[in-house]
């Protein structure tokens, strides 16, 4: 008796916990009908973000695979003095407050920060336009995949990398042979983490960049700016958000299940069973 | 055929690796593990830089410190086959063995049996098959220095037997300057034309295999080429024999001439069992009785534990005196096979 009252409560408590996370998710899509949803989509608030947050954030995600990606393999594969005080601040903008951030931005690159008049000087004006938006994505983003990029060149077996060299591959031949396509999976989860961060993000770009529509105003910023003016407008732009971030989680997942060679995945399905 | 001369020092965690070799045919690095002879290999490789020393192949010279000459691996001429072989896991047989250059490839799948494996990955293949594809790999690059790490651990007894015949004629065939590590004295001995002794990163003793049998140059390479060896105290006996006194309580004597605290070696196959002793036709000075502890059945032979002292026999024998544990048995061995040499601790 006292055993079916406990799994009652078990299923119970698992049923407020699911409850409470999916309802708002699916408020978003219940609160106009999906004619108005549709309809919204084509509103110029809304497309003008949608090409904004997608315009940096692929111009951020390219940076920050450009750079981010040779900087992860330099500490991964290298064992010297203060170490892990780089690492640790490669992965201090996870914590730092968006806000704090923004400040930082503004104070390094703004036009009487540090490198503001050197940035003058050089013609490059970061002042609330599209460049201010695609650095503070990056900055907040960014450490979301070297985190998970050191990770993952730091699980390739360094004998592999020993034996490629013996067999006369060069460092380039070495890394584009061996190390990247046995850390694909990893450096394609962290990318897929730092994109959804990416477009979400809002505290550091609204501070740094501004909430200019057709120039700076990415998708949460348009929800907030929305937020007083037409609301169904900001909840069709949070539903959005929704389909968007949840694709990338999918493939995220995917990714993951992603085996270390292409020619193994007809197993894919299968494994997916037995894990 | 050029040969490989090294000579290197190379701190280690916690000694320096500091030894010589001239290497022409086959030399077998040998020794307890942590002695770093795996290291030796990395270092002939390119993996690992020594601080001091000269590694040259003829006269290509690969690394000389006084002249700061440091090639990379890429750049020596060398086939080193890792311990757990590292196939690259995301390319397929054939990828793995092209790797270091398409030229040859399809010659040595079919050298090495494995042609019908092409397309497989690594991780389905069985840790023979696997041997077969790193040696496949390491050779298509047609090295002047083959590298061998462990070739023999990973398989399991069975196998090994087998692939043990099979490395004997590769390297035979070969006639390439081979350095492999093991540490099992008798795939030494059964592979290489000189077996080298490190301990503690030095060399104690570089000879074919049959005289590091034959004269041991301490205890520890005596223990290692598979001997008994016991601790005793030595005294000067008359007629030109040393008596030594174990530290189990029996007295033995050998031909050797030693004092004070030794080592006693006396290899297996020198000692005969009994269950009794006859004085009387039996020139053998040494008798030890005692407990018959184990009994281990190697191939042919069988290994009988008697007190402190391992004695082999043939199967045969084995089982005409029914030699079964907690018997009692008679050990005997002559004065001149029993080698007294310092200790080394």
């Amino acid at each position: 008796m006292r055993r079916a009252s406990a799994a009652v409560a078990v299923f119970g408590a698992a049923l407020v916990a699911f409850a409470f996370m999916l309802l708002p998710v699916v408020a978003l899509f219940t609160h106009q009908s999906l004619h108005d949803l549709l309809h919204q989509v084509t509103n110029p608030v809304v497309t003008d973000a949608l090409v904004v947050s997608f315009k940096t954030s692929a111009i951020a995600q390219a940076a920050i695979l450009l750079f981010g990606t040779p900087t992860a393999y330099l500490i991964a594969r290298n064992r010297f003095a203060g170490r892990s005080l780089v690492v640790t601040l490669v992965e201090l903008p996870l914590v730092l407050p968006p806000a704090v951030a923004g400040v930082g931005l503004l104070v390094a690159f703004g036009r009487f920060g540090l490198l503001g008049s050197t940035f003058d000087a050089l013609g490059i004006d970061v002042a609330f336009n599209q460049a201010a938006v695609v650095l503070a994505v990056t900055f907040v983003a960014a450490p979301l995949y070297m985190r998970q990029a050191i990770a993952s060149f730091e699980a390739v077996d360094p004998n592999l990398v020993a034996a490629s060299r013996t067999l006369g591959a060069g460092p380039e031949r070495t890394f584009f042979r061996v190390v990247l396509p046995l850390a694909r999976g990893g450096l394609a989860a962290g990318a897929a983490l730092s994109l959804a961060r990416g477009l979400g993000e809002f505290g550091a770009t609204i501070m740094f960049a501004g909430s200019f529509q057709r120039v700076t105003q990415t998708l949460p910023l348009a929800i907030y700016a929305e937020f007083d003016r037409d609301f169904d407008v900001a909840v069709t732009i949070s539903a959005l958000l929704v389909i968007i971030t949840a694709a990338i989680l999918l493939s995220l997942k995917l990714t993951a299940l992603w085996p270390s060679s292409l020619r193994s995945s007809r197993f894919l399905f299968a494994r997916s069973i037995s894990s | 055929m050029a040969e490989l001369a090294a000579q290197l020092t190379l701190p280690l965690r916690s000694f320096d690796l500091e030894l010589a070799l001239e290497v022409g045919r086959t030399v077998a690095l040998v020794g307890p593990s942590g002695a770093g002879k795996s290291s030796v290999l990395r270092a002939v490789a390119g993996l690992a830089r020594p601080t001091a020393g000269r590694i040259a192949l003829g006269d290509d010279v690969w690394f000389d410190a006084e002249r700061r000459t440091f090639l990379p691996p890429d750049r020596r001429s060398v086939g080193l086959v890792f311990q757990d072989f590292a196939l690259f896991p995301h390319m397929s047989v054939r990828a793995n063995v092209t790797y270091a250059g398409a030229g040859r490839a399809d010659e040595y799948l079919e050298r090495f049996r494995i042609s019908h494996l092409a397309e497989v990955e690594p991780g389905e293949l069985s840790g023979g098959e696997r041997q077969r594809v790193a040696l496949a790999r390491a050779l298509a690059r047609t090295p002047g220095v083959l590298l061998l790490d462990e070739p023999l651990s990973s398989l399991d007894s069975h196998t090994k037997a087998a692939v043990r015949v099979e490395l004997q004629e590769l390297l035979h065939e070969l006639a390439l300057p081979t350095i492999l590590v093991t540490h099992d004295f008798d795939d030494a001995a059964a592979l290489a034309d000189e077996v080298g002794v490190i301990v503690d990163g030095r060399l104690r003793q570089l000879a074919p295999p049959q005289e590091l049998v034959a004269s041991p140059a301490d205890t520890f390479v005596a223990s290692f080429t598979g001997a008994n060896l016991l601790h005793g105290v030595a005294h000067a006996h008359g007629d030109r024999l040393t008596l030594v006194r174990l530290e189990s309580g029996e007295e033995i004597y050998s031909s050797d001439a030693a004092q004070g605290d030794v080592g006693v070696v006396v290899y297996p196959w020198e000692i005969t069992v009994g269950r009794v002793h006859h004085e009387q036709v039996d020139s053998a000075l040494n008798v030890i009785r005692g407990e018959i502890r184990s009994v281990v059945h190697v191939g042919s032979r069988v290994r009988v534990r008697v007190g402190p002292i391992i004695a082999e026999v043939t199967a045969a024998s084995a089982e005409k005196l029914d030699l079964a544990d907690g018997g009692i048995a008679v050990a005997t061995f002559k004065a001149t096979g029993t080698r007294l040499l310092p200790l080394v601790r």
